[in-house]
C-alpha cells in the first residue's frame, strides 16, 4: 500500500501545536505506518514537495514568506487542516492588529529598541529576514482551507480524531467537546 | 390566572399568559440556546441567540421577549436557526478581540460554551481587530472592553439588583461601549458600591476580578439568584 504524504508546517506561531503533535505518543507509531512526513519541522527538507496529500498548518500568516509558503502549499496539496488557533483565528499573533496600520513599525520599536539592552537595532536584511505584513491574518483569509483544528494548543486526542477520521476516508467532523479553543 | 396553550417544537404545552415562549420551553424541557438573558433581570433580546420560527410571522422571534400566545406554533431548532445562530456567533467573535489563549474566561465562557455547542470550529468573517481600552482603575474588578459582547447583564443587575446604576451604554453601533457612570474611569465612580453584581453577571472574560490570569476566572451565580429569590418570593421583610 502506497503511504499517504503528509506534511506539517510551521507559519507564525510558538511550536506548541507541533509539540502536542509529538503528544501523539504510541500514535506516532502506527501513523508511520499509514503515512510519510514529507515537509515538517521535524522532517530535514528544504522545498515543499508535489502532490501532498494532507498539510497541517501551525501559525498564523505573518509575514511575507508565510504568505509565500502558504501559497505554494496550496497548489500542491489537496487537503489543508488549519492546525491551532493560531491558525484558525490568528490569536495571540494578531495582537498587534489593534495597534492599526503603524502597528510593524510600533511593535518592532517597541521590541527592538525600546527594550533592548544592548545594540538596539531592528533587524533588516533583504532576502534573509522576512518583511512583517501590516495585519496578521488567520489561515483560511489567505487560501481556501478544509477543515479546521481548534486549540492552544489542540489537544493529542483532538488531532488523534481528526487524522483517523481522514486517513480512514471519512469526512473529518469535530463536535461537541472535541471544539475547544484556547 | 389565564393559561395559553400552545405547541414548541411539535409538543403541545400551556404556559401561564404572562410567560415568555423561552419560559414557556424552559418549563418543558426545551434548551433554546441564550447569552444575554439572566435569571433573575428583565429580558432586553440583545444577544439574538434565542431567535425562534412562528408559523404566521415571516420574522424570527426572540424567545426571551415574546409572550405565548393561545395556538402559537413554535420551532426552536431548524436549519434555518441553527445557521443564524451560528452566523451570530462568529459575528460576535469578529467584532472585538477575543482571545481565549490569553483570556481569564477561557473555559468558563459562555460565549465560547455556545460556540460549541453550535459547532462552530471557526468564523468566516473577517476580524475587526478594533482598539478598546481596558479599565483597570477599579481596586476590586476590571474591565475589557475587548471582550465585551454588549448584552448589558451588567448593566441591568447594576440598576435592577444592586439598584446603583454605576453601569451604562454609550456611543452607536460598533461604537457602543459599557460605561461607569458619565464616562469615569471605573476606579472613580462615585456611584458603585464594589458590590461585584456585574462581574458575577458577566457571560465572557471582559469583566473579572483583580489578579485573575488566564482561564482563572470563574463566576459565582448564587448570591445573584439568592437575592432575586427572597425578593421575587418576598422572603424578606421591610
Amino acid at each position: 500500500m502506497e503511504r499517504i504524504k503528509i506534511a506539517t508546517v510551521w507559519l507564525g506561531g510558538c511550536s506548541g501545536c507541533h509539540m502536542s503533535f509529538l503528544d501523539l505518543d504510541e500514535f506516532l507509531i502506527e501513523l508511520a505506518d499509514m503515512v510519510d512526513i514529507v515537509y515538517s519541522p521535524v522532517v530535514d527538507c528544504k522545498e515543499y514537495p508535489e502532490g501532498v496529500a494532507v498539510c497541517l498548518i501551525e501559525g498564523a500568516v505573518c509575514n511575507e514568506d508565510n504568505l509565500e509558503l502558504l501559497h505554494k502549499i496550496r497548489a500542491r496539496t489537496q487537503v489543508l487542516i488549519s492546525f491551532g488557533d493560531c491558525a484558525i483565528t490568528a490569536n495571540v499573533p494578531a495582537m498587534r492588529n489593534p495597534l492599526g496600520p503603524d502597528n510593524v513599525a510600533n511593535v518592532l520599536q517597541c521590541a527592538y529598541i525600546d527594550h533592548a539592552q544592548d545594540n538596539p537595532r531592528v533587524p533588516m536584511s533583504a532576502g534573509i529576514v522576512p518583511t512583517l505584513l501590516t495585519r496578521v491574518m488567520p489561515v483560511h483569509e489567505a487560501v481556501v482551507v478544509e477543515y479546521y483544528l481548534p486549540g492552544c494548543p489542540p489537544s493529542a486526542d483532538h488531532i488523534k480524531a481528526l487524522l483517523t477520521q481522514l486517513l480512514g476516508g471519512s469526512t473529518p467532523h469535530l463536535e461537541g467537546k472535541q471544539i475547544k479553543f484556547g | 390566572m389565564a393559561v395559553k396553550t400552545l405547541t414548541i417544537d411539535g409538543k403541545t404545552i400551556s404556559a401561564e399568559e404572562s410567560a415568555t415562549i423561552l419560559q414557556a420551553a424552559e418549563e418543558a424541557g426545551v434548551i433554546i440556546p441564550t447569552l444575554c438573558h439572566l435569571d433573575g433581570i428583565y429580558d432586553v433580546g440583545a444577544c439574538r441567540l434565542c431567535l425562534v420560527e412562528i408559523v404566521g410571522y415571516t420574522k424570527l422571534m426572540s424567545a426571551c421577549t415574546t409572550r405565548v400566545r393561545e395556538g402559537m406554533e413554535v420551532t426552536t431548532n431548524s436549519e434555518r436557526l441553527r445557521n443564524y445562530r451560528r452566523m451570530t456567533l462568529e459575528l460576535l467573535f469578529a467584532e472585538r478581540n477575543h482571545i481565549c489563549a490569553v483570556c481569564v474566561a477561557n473555559g468558563h465562557c459562555e460565549l465560547q460554551a455556545l460556540a460549541y455547542e453550535q459547532g462552530m470550529d471557526h468564523v468566516r468573517y473577517d476580524y475587526c481587530y478594533p482598539k478598546w481600552e481596558v479599565d483597570a482603575s477599579h481596586r476590586l474588578f476590571g474591565m475589557d472592553h475587548n471582550r465585551c459582547i454588549l448584552c448589558t447583564r451588567c448593566v441591568r443587575a447594576c440598576w435592577h439588583i444592586e439598584g446603583a446604576g454605576t453601569k451604562n451604554v454609550s456611543g452607536r453601533g460598533n461604537q457602543s461601549r459599557i460605561i461607569c457612570d458619565l464616562n469615569d474611569n471605573w476606579g472613580v465612580s462615585k456611584t458603585c458600591t464594589s458590590c461585584g453584581k456585574c462581574v458575577m453577571a458577566c457571560p465572557t472574560g471582559a469583566l473579572f476580578h483583580q489578579g485573575s490570569t488566564a482561564a482563572e476566572m470563574q463566576r459565582d451565580r448564587s448570591k445573584l439568584e439568592f437575592i432575586v429569590n427572597a425578593r421575587e418570593k418576598k422572603q424578606w421583610s421591610v
